[in-house]
């Protein structure tokens, strides 16, 4: 099914003759009706939605605090100071090197398990729902749970580590461990969506293609490289895109992974502080300085918009897709 | 459909593995939840559950500090108001931008798949600044009202209702002299209902599951979403396991609950999505 957005052929002329129509009630019923019917979503929005985005802009030109009688404008003072800060960039190196080293992975996991799932399968639903079960989970209560099984002296995970030989892993107070605990939970969550969600465009290739190419002489492993992974392409970049934007504002799993005292820092030392805990921390508790918090949510978008668009450069390149290649799957 | 490959024994491993793991963490949560806290010490871990449940189930309501039934009431109250509203202006809004014709129908539906990119986060503060303002904040309604409809779910109407609802239905109910209003209810409503379920079934999880937004406005600790409740468990400074992991069991019970009642539409849900969106 492709979307169409043109208009289509108007159904009935509004001031021809029609049988029992009321006339100029109807008219007027045809004419306003629809923008009554989305009127809740754009009153929402103007209010909850694009009022504070604009105001967010406004709030980072001034030194504003919560308990600050007035806001004086300050200029680009805050973003000056926030470049400045070496927590800031910290956190950034936090945020990217955890988003890399779970996007990629999960992504690949994702294909690969795909591919698995579109073979003939007996309880194929079954197999579906268990991947994807993950997805549907408390994050919140899973971070505890994870923050458990990566625990250093008792956690599941150095257990079976010990049993293989490897010295106990401090997932907690380890800057390079910790990303990797996070992002295992991260993965743990995505792999099986990302996996439906590349399985549903699998199942929309055309056979010939696969007949074509097995006539060709092209095995298994050479179909799935030549036939499956380039038809996929635009469900690829989907996939990355939603991960992407997902990834760089990751909160509820480190902010989880972390507790005692001050967990908004990310550990002690801010081993696994992300962006958004950053301007959770100085935007509330314990700072309260809304002004530089603001600061920190319009970078944060930046960079979500800038690495979005080097993803897009970045698959588009990879193999050069042909125009052929963008059927049926996400316009 | 693309030829099917013949699964091998060696897929139904693979599958088994990648099955196994998804489901293990779920699984031990519901162990510990349901042992005393010595499980915690022991190596190996005990994969079985105990019958310590119920002991753990009345010290997690006793817990002072977490609040926990309170919030598992709002948390309930919150995602059934979220879902039913969203669920409802959604398949009005979703119609229209199907099915009427009108000026700037296009451009506006640009607005609405725009809001679908701009993360939360870009307008916490101002939100929170507002909630204050309406003094909404630690109160239920900063939570609800500005997820009451949503860029997504007006999107998934949209998508449904224009391949769902054939135009000569609408035709001839407006020759029988239907208003706009009488064909949303006659038509429209019956034809969307598979997708009002997926609809409604998700935003449901989400709303139960949001972590971020309640964590900024809603402060007093005396009224938490579950979530919340959570986070007060596992921050606090006893080291009570069992309790702990029962709270994270219970929060994530309705969710699994719904997912092994519905888990057939929602699958259908996300893989329809991904082609047609």
């Amino acid at each position: 099914m492709t979307v169409q957005l043109d208009a289509r052929p108007p159904a009935a002329p509004a001031t021809g003759p029609r049988r029992r129509s009321t006339g100029r009630l109807s008219r007027l019923d045809t004419r306003y009706s629809p923008y009554l019917y989305i009127a809740p979503f754009f009153l929402l929005f103007a209010v909850f939605g694009a009022y504070p985005l604009v105001y967010t802009f406004w709030v980072s030109l001034h030194d504003w605090d919560l308990l600050g009688t007035d806001h004086p404008f300050v200029g680009a003072e805050n973003y000056t100071r926030l470049l400045a800060d070496a927590d800031f960039w910290h956190a950034l190196v936090n945020t990217m090197g955890i988003f890399v080293i779970s996007t990629v992975p999960q992504l690949l996991a994702a294909l690969w398990l795909a591919n698995l799932l579109n073979r003939g399968l007996r309880g194929r639903t079954g197999w579906r729902m268990a991947v994807l079960v993950p997805n549907v989970t408390s994050t919140a209560a899973v971070a505890i749970v994870f923050g458990v099984l990566f625990g250093r002296e008792f956690g599941m995970i150095n257990w079976m580590l010990d049993l293989v030989g490897v010295d106990a892993i401090e997932w907690k107070s380890n800057r390079l461990a910790s990303w990797v605990a996070i992002s295992t939970m991260v993965d743990w969550r995505w792999t099986g969506y990302n996996a439906l969600i590349l399985l549903a465009a699998m199942q929309a290739i055309p056979r010939d293609l696969y007949e074509a190419a097995a006539i060709d002489g092209a095995g298994r492993a050479r179909q799935f490289w030549s036939v499956t992974v380039p038809m996929l392409k635009p469900t690829i970049l989907f996939c990355t895109i939603i991960a992407t934007i997902g990834g760089l504002q990751l909160f509820t799993e480190p902010r989880m992974f972390n507790s005692g005292t001050n967990p908004i820092r990310g550990g002690p030392l801010r081993e696994s502080q992300t962006l958004t805990m950053y301007m959770f921390e100085n935007a509330f508790a314990p700072h309260y300085n809304f002004g530089y918090g603001s600061a920190v949510a319009w970078l944060l978008f930046a960079l979500i918009a800038v690495v979005a668009a080097v993803n897009v450069l970045v698959l588009r390149r990879l193999g050069g897709s042909r125009p052929g290649a963008r059927k049926g799957v996400t316009r | 459909m693309s030829r099917l490959w013949r699964a091998s024994p060696l897929t139904y491993l693979a599958l088994v593995v990648a099955g196994g793991l998804s489901v293990f963490p779920i699984w031990w949560m519901f162990v510990v939840a349901s042992r005393t806290n010595d499980a915690m010490g022991q190596l190996p871990p005990p994969i079985t559950p105990g019958g310590n449940l119920g002991a753990n189930i009345s010290r997690l309501f006793d817990n002072t500090d977490a609040y926990f039934l309170t919030g598992l009431i709002n948390s309930t109250v919150v995602a059934t108001t979220v879902t039913v509203s969203v669920v409802f202006f959604s398949s009005l809004a979703g119609f229209a931008f199907a099915k009427l014709r009108f000026r700037g129908r296009n451009a506006l539906l640009l607005v609405i798949i725009a809001t679908m990119m701009v993360p939360t986060q870009l307008g916490v503060i101002p939100l929170y600044m507002l909630m204050s303002k309406l003094q909404w904040n630690d109160r239920l309604p900063a939570v609800i009202v500005p997820v009451l409809v949503t860029g997504f779910g007006v999107f998934m109407m949209r998508q449904y209702a224009g391949q769902a609802i054939s135009d000569e239905l609408i035709e001839a109910a407006r020759m029988d002299g239907c208003g706009t209003a009488r064909i949303w209810w006659h038509v429209v409503v019956p034809a969307l209902r598979p997708a009002a379920a997926v609809l409604g079934l998700l935003t449901f999880m989400t709303t139960w599951n949001d972590f971020l937004w309640p964590y900024a406005v809603l402060n007093d600790p005396a009224n938490p979403t579950v979530q919340l409740s959570l986070r007060a468990l596992s921050d606090g400074y006893y080291q009570d396991m069992s309790q702990v992991f029962t709270g994270t069991a219970i929060a994530t019970l309705p969710l699994l609950l719904v997912f092994v009642l519905f888990g057939r539409q929602i699958i259908g849900g996300i893989m329809e999505g991904a082609v047609k969106a």
